[in-house]
Parts: structure tokens; C-alpha cells; sequence
């Protein structure tokens, strides 16, 4: 039976983790993940889960433990956020180079400097282009839905693949909300047994993982690293279409709010996507044809689908809680602008940057960006391709 | 020897040619020095044998008989640790024939 309860998103990630007790945890508590690490120790210290927690001196070594214990051929996962997925950021390519599916959750937090604790994409957009599979939750439910599909995909024969999955710090990681708990059997069920091709404790085949390549070797090993990942996309559409069978929570790879008659769009990854639901809701009641495009997969990118979902539209603004110093525009919106260059007729499209470091966006700023879709669609001319949201000017 | 397409590679940098240093000899990294054996100044302690780091020291009928120079990579451990007074390896220029086509 399912059980409805009242957690945040750091104690329904807890409970993921009790319900699929992975063999090795290996994490280091960091603001504002601290309590889903903390609660797994507590969980261990009575004796609820079985497997090992380990709490190394940084997320350098809780990624190397990771990754030792993977190629013994455990299920592994870590929780970090922020600095502590940066200071992994060399084991990263490692953990996705030697094809080893740990799960790592990840709460989405600024990046120092200046400090600050909240909740913004900088730390997982950082990590883009690390090899991980990236998956984005609006809320504690998606999380909770999300952490646990991320076993069957990355741990896929195809794939063996690492998976981060993502929600924002204290937006989602400290409120509490009514969150559907799946029976712990089933989540061991849906989730099944991980079967790695090589694991080190087999001592029965001669094998070693990770030895130096030169110039003749790397260039092919690179790009079977790039196979795993790009097998992924059928895989994440099966099992999210499985859990929906399943658990009665279908997953896509983006989920389309009022987007049928739409002309206008915006797309918005993660919690902002709920408010943002509610102000397409005001438009739409104000006879605006307006909705919304909320990424969950950012990697591997739906470029293709994503495409087709807002090729129609007569302008589409792009809303990103990152930025890309430097760059024409912020990660998602490069590419999505860049899946649109094949099509002959495609929408108008801006970037905002906004939240970040936890910098509030509501119901009145996404009314903004549709006033400014309306008069971009009505000129069919972008004066500024990038702006910023509830910044003082 | 033919090199693998990216397809025939065992996934996740896994080698699954153990021992496949038979035929990669990686004493042609070897640059610039190389040790020599003085078997008149050897007193059979071994220290050589347990600080190579590529096993590159030679041993037959339990005694050091010389240096494998397909696989040692010149870092002189072998010279340094060696405790004779007049030294049973030494540190030389590298003459011998390395790889086809490479001499020093
Ligand atoms: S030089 Fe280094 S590698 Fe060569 S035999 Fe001596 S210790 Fe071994
Ligand atoms: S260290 Fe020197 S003396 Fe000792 S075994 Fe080696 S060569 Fe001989």
C-alpha cells in the first residue's frame, strides 16, 4: 500500500534511499543536503538499512569511495550539492568514464563566490558536460519518483551510466509537502538487481579497470564512453512510462503544461515551473494562448523532441537559474536555440537568467516574460537576447 | 597488431588482456639514462630488486644477474639504493637501441 506523508524533499529522498538500501553509501554533509546524508546515517545506526554508509573527510574522497565501491560492482550512491559536487568534479568523469551508474543526488545550490547557501543550477549546470545523466524535479514527489528511476536507467545494460538527479536547495529540500511513498517492496521490485558486466570481487575473470591510455586508445575509448549515454533516451522513456504503470506517475522526458493552442511559451526548468503553472493559469484565464515547456532530462538533451514541442510556437523565452559568463546565453537556452536551427520556420527566442542564489521568482515576473513574449511575437524582433529576472538594474 | 574499433572495446576502459605487458614494452619510454649492472660490485642484497618499480631487475638461481631493459624506464631507484661503496649500478647515457628507429 502506499502511504501519503508530509516530508521535504531532503526526507523523502531518505526514504528513497531506505527503500532501495543500495549497497555502499558514501557522502559528506553539506548545506543544504545535510540532513538526507545525517538521516541516512541515523537509518543505518538502527539498523533499517543494510548497506555501508561511509562518511569520508570531503566529496572528493565520498565520489572516489563511490567509485571504488561501483567497480566492486555494488549499487552506490552519494548526496552532495554546491561546492561539494565542484570539489568532486575530477571524480565525476572518472565515476562516468569508467561506465559505473552511481546515483547521486543533488541538491542545487549557488556556487561561491560570494557564499551563499540557496538554491540555484549553477553547481549541475557546471556539471553538464561530465558524462552523468541529468534529471531536474519540480518537487518533493518528483524527486522522490526520480531518484528511484535513476537505478533502473543508469544501472541499464545499455547505459551503465552515472545518473545525478536535481531539486533546488530549501525551496524544495527544506518545505515540506504531501509526498506518495510507494511500498517498500515494490520500490525493490520496480527497481530490480543490478547486474554489473565487470566487477572487480569476481575473481574468477582476469580484468583490470582504468589503466592508462595513450594516443592510440583514449580517442575510442572516449567515444564508447559517448555510446552509454546515447542509448540512454529509449530507456528513460521505458521505464518512466513503467513507473507510470506501475505507481500511476507516468515520466516523460519534459513535461507540456496548456501547450496545445499555445503561441507563446516559456520553459523553465524545477520548482520555478510550478509557480510558473499558476501564472500560464491567470494568463490563460486573461484569453492568452500561453504554457509551458518544464524540462525534466537535461542530459542526455531531448533536442529532437524538444524541438518539435516548440517549433509552432510564435516566440518562446527561455529561463535559465544559471548563467554562462561569457557564452551568447545561459545552458539551456543555447540548446534549445540550437535544436531549433533546422527548422525553416521556428519561434523568437530570449533567455532570462533569474533566481540566481535563491533570489524569489513569482506569479508576476512570469506575467512580465509574457507581456514581453506578446511583444516580441507581435514585432517578430528580440532587442535584447538576454535578460535578467528580479535584478536590480 | 591490429588496434580494436571503438565497438570491439570491453566497455568502461576495462582491459581484459591480462598481463598484456608481454607485449607492451614499456622500457621504451626510456629516455636519456640507463642503469648498468656491475656484477663484480654486486654483494646480492637485493634492495635494487625490491625498490624497481617495474620489476625490470633480472634474477636467476636467486641472484641478481642484470637489468631488463625492455621494461626498465631509466629512473635510477635501482643506482640510488644500491649500498656498495663501489657501486654495483650506475647511471649511464642511453646507447642501446630502443624502439626501430631510435638511438641515442
Ligand atoms: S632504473 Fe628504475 S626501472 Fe630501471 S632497473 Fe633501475 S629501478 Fe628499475
Ligand atoms: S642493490 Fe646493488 S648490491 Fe644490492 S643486489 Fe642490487 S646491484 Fe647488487
Amino acid at each position: 500500500m502506499k502511504t501519503t506523508k508530509i516530508l521535504n524533499g531532503n526526507q523523502t529522498i531518505a526514504e528513497a534511499v531506505r527503500q532501495i538500501d543500495p549497497d555502499v553509501i558514501a557522502a559528506y554533509p553539506i548545506t543544504p543536503s545535510t540532513a538526507i546524508v545525517e538521516t541516512i546515517a541515523s537509518f543505518r545506526a538502527d539498523g533499517l538499512i543494510t548497506g555501508e554508509f561511509v562518511c569520508p573527510e570531503s566529496e572528493h574522497s565520498a565520489m572516489s569511495v563511490c567509485i571504488g565501491a561501483a567497480s566492486a560492482g555494488g549499487r552506490v550512491m552519494t548526496a552532495t550539492c554546491s561546492q561539494g559536487l565542484a570539489l568532486m568534479w575530477e571524480m565525476l568523469y572518472i565515476a562516468a568514464g569508467l561506465r559505473l551508474p552511481i546515483v547521486a543526488s543533488i541538491v542545487n545550490r549557488a556556487l561561491s563566490a560570494p557564499i551563499n547557501i540557496h538554491g540555484d543550477h549553477s553547481d549541475t549546470m557546471g556539471a553538464r558536460d561530465t558524462g552523468w545523466i541529468q534529471i531536474y524535479s519540480e518537487n518533493c514527489q518528483e524527486a522522490y519518483d526520480n531518484f528511484i528511476q535513476a537505478f533502473r536507467i543508469g544501472e541499464h545494460p545499455d547505459v551503465l551510466t552515472p545518473v545525478m538527479v536535481g531539486f533546488d536547495g530549501f525551496i524544495i529540500s527544506h518545505s515540506a509537502e504531501v509526498v506518495e511513498l510507494e511500498e517498500d517492496a515494490a520500490v525493490k521490485k520496480f527497481i530490480g538487481d543490478f547486474k554489473p558486466p565487470f566487477p572487480l570481487l569476481d575473481t574468477s575473470r582476469k580484468f583490470t579497470v582504468g589503466p592508462i591510455d595513450f594516443t592510440d586508445y583514449y580517442f575510442e575509448h572516449k567515444r564508447s564512453q559517448i555510446e552509454g549515454i546515447e542509448n540512454s533516451p529509449p530507456v528513460i522513456e521505458e521505464v518512466g512510462k513503467e513507473f507510470g504503470k506501475t505507481f500511476g506517475r507516468p515520466y516523460g522526458f519534459f513535461e507540456e503544461y496548456k501547450m496545445d493552442d499555445a503561441e507563446l511559451a516559456i520553459v523553465v526548468m524545477s520548482s520555478a515551473a510550478g509557480t510558473c503553472k499558476d501564472a500560464v493559469d491567470e494568463l490563460r484565464s486573461e484569453g492568452k494562448r500561453i504554457g509551458l515547456l518544464k524540462p525534466r532530462v537535461f542530459r542526455p538533451f531531448p533536442h529532437l523532441k524538444i524541438a518539435e514541442a516548440l517549433k509552432k510556437m510564435k516566440a518562446v523565452a527561455v529561463l535559465d537559474r544559471s548563467s554562462a559568463p561569457g557564452a551568447f546565453g545561459a545552458p539551456l537556452f543555447t540548446e534549445i536555440r540550437s535544436a531549433l536551427y533546422d527548422y525553416e520556420k521556428r519561434p523568437k527566442l530570449v533567455n532570462y537568467v533569474y533566481g540566481l542564489g535563491g533570489r524569489d521568482i513569482k506569479v508576476e515576473h512570469f506575467k512580465d516574460v509574457a507581456g514581453k513574449l506578446e511583444r516580441i511575437a507581435d514585432s517578430g524582433k528580440v532587442d535584447e537576447l538576454l535578460g535578467y529576472i528580479n535584478l536590480r538594474e | 597488431m591490429k588496434k580494436e574499433t571503438w565497438k570491439e572495446l570491453p566497455i568502461g576502459t576495462v582491459n581484459t588482456q591480462a598481463g598484456n605487458s608481454v607485449v607492451n614494452l614499456t622500457g621504451t619510454w626510456r629516455s636519456g639514462r640507463r642503469p648498468e649492472f656491475i656484477e663484480k660490485n654486486c654483494i646480492q642484497c637485493f634492495f635494487c630488486w625490491v625498490y624497481c618499480p617495474h620489476f625490470a631487475i633480472m634474477v636467476k638461481d636467486g641472484k641478481v644477474t642484470g637489468i631488463n631493459y625492455d621494461y626498465c624506464t631509466g629512473c635510477g631507484l635501482c643506482a640510488e639504493e644500491c649500498p656498495t661503496k663501489e657501486k654495483a649500478i650506475v647511471m649511464v647515457a642511453e646507447e642501446i637501441k630502443l624502439a626501430a628507429g631510435r638511438k641515442q
